[in-house]
């Protein structure tokens, strides 16, 4: 019995492994080409479901995200560029709906801020530290003086 | 001195935060890039009889509020109150859009509640609110004569926001006569 326990513990760790693509099955595909299947899922995962905003159209269980994954099919399949389907979507929700805003001057801060911050932090950095290696040297610079100072030969040393 | 630093950083981040909290813009109510543009034109199966059609290109020359409901949306038995009201001031007609619903429950719905829409165009798929960009309900669009939308409310109208975001829109473009 102790020697069937592991076994018996990796089988069904495999198999719950193996189910665990259908957990994900939210949307289930249906397009003709595997070409088109491509597209549409990579679509699906560039759109946020905008009920529940952290999440793409693809993970999304909420109704609206599924009735968009069906606009996505139906302009897929009616020949609409992908270009096409997300100039459709921004035109209609904004550029909010992408997870990947393009950079535009609407979009400009969303994407500089980061570098922005980056600067900031950048030089704040360099500041400290020649702050720190100033007050060495200041310090260096008065056993100088302290020394030079002196006309005798040191009293304690 | 060497204290103030760290409460600066403290004191800036203190406020960045109460504006967080209570001054930025919600982030569940994504402005629309529909404003000022023309409305989607839409030809649906009415409400109360499949056979009659609800196209809005018919109400070309008037202002029209466009309401998007569904009886499964309890933020819509809240504003329904008020959305009769509104109807009863004759001020503007309401048009509804019966969102992924059920023909038979939004007729009863409406028989019970009473009924403040001029016409219903029935959308049970969802895909013309998709062009419409909603996202939930209800959501309430300021149509006008030119068939440009002007404004866009998300969530249930309150007195307060009939006033304050309705009523100035509608008199500005004189949909409404005096004060």
């Amino acid at each position: 019995m102790s020697r069937r326990a592991p076994l018996g513990a990796l089988l069904l760790t495999v198999l719950t492994l193996l189910a665990a693509p259908f957990a994900h099955a939210i949307a289930p595909t249906r397009m003709p080409t595997p070409a088109l299947e491509a597209r549409y899922e990579r679509l699906i995962h560039n759109f946020r479901c905008m009920q529940c905003q952290d999440e793409s159209l693809a993970n999304s269980p909420v109704s609206l995200a599924a009735d968009m994954r069906r606009q996505i099919r139906q302009m897929l399949l009616a020949g609409d560029t992908d270009a096409q389907i997300r100039h459709f979507f921004v035109a209609r929700y904004g550029y909010f709906i992408l997870f990947k805003p393009p950079f535009v001057l609407k979009t400009a801060w969303l994407w500089l801020t980061p570098l922005v911050l980056l600067v900031i932090g950048a030089v704040s950095a360099l500041w400290f530290i020649r702050g720190r290696a100033a007050a060495v040297d200041g310090d260096d610079d008065e056993d100088e003086r302290f020394d030079d100072g002196l006309t005798g030969p040191r009293k304690h040393t | 001195m060497r204290y103030f630093a760290p409460l600066a950083v403290f004191a800036v981040i203190v406020v960045i935060f109460a504006f967080g909290l209570h001054q930025a813009p919600r982030k569940d109510l994504v402005p629309s890039p529909l404003i000022g543009k023309p409305a989607p034109s839409f030809t649906l199966p009415s409400l109360a009889d499949p056979q009659t059609p609800v196209s809005n290109a018919a109400l070309r020359g008037h202002w029209y509020l466009l309401n998007v409901w569904g009886t499964w949306c309890v933020s819509c038995r809240i504003e329904s109150p008020e959305l009769l009201a509104i109807a009863h001031t004759g001020v503007v007609p309401v048009i509804g859009l019966d969102w992924k619903d059920r023909r038979s429950a939004a007729i009863r719905y409406l028989q019970q509640r009473g009924n403040p829409y001029q016409q219903i165009a029935f959308d049970p798929g969802g895909l013309e609110a998709i062009h419409w960009g909603v996202y939930g309900a209800p959501e309430t669009f300021i149509v006008n004569p030119q068939g440009i939308i002007v404004y866009k409310y998300i969530g249930p109208i309150t007195p307060g926001a009939w006033a304050r975001d309705f009523l100035p829109r509608l008199r500005a473009g004189q949909a409404v006569s005096g004060s």
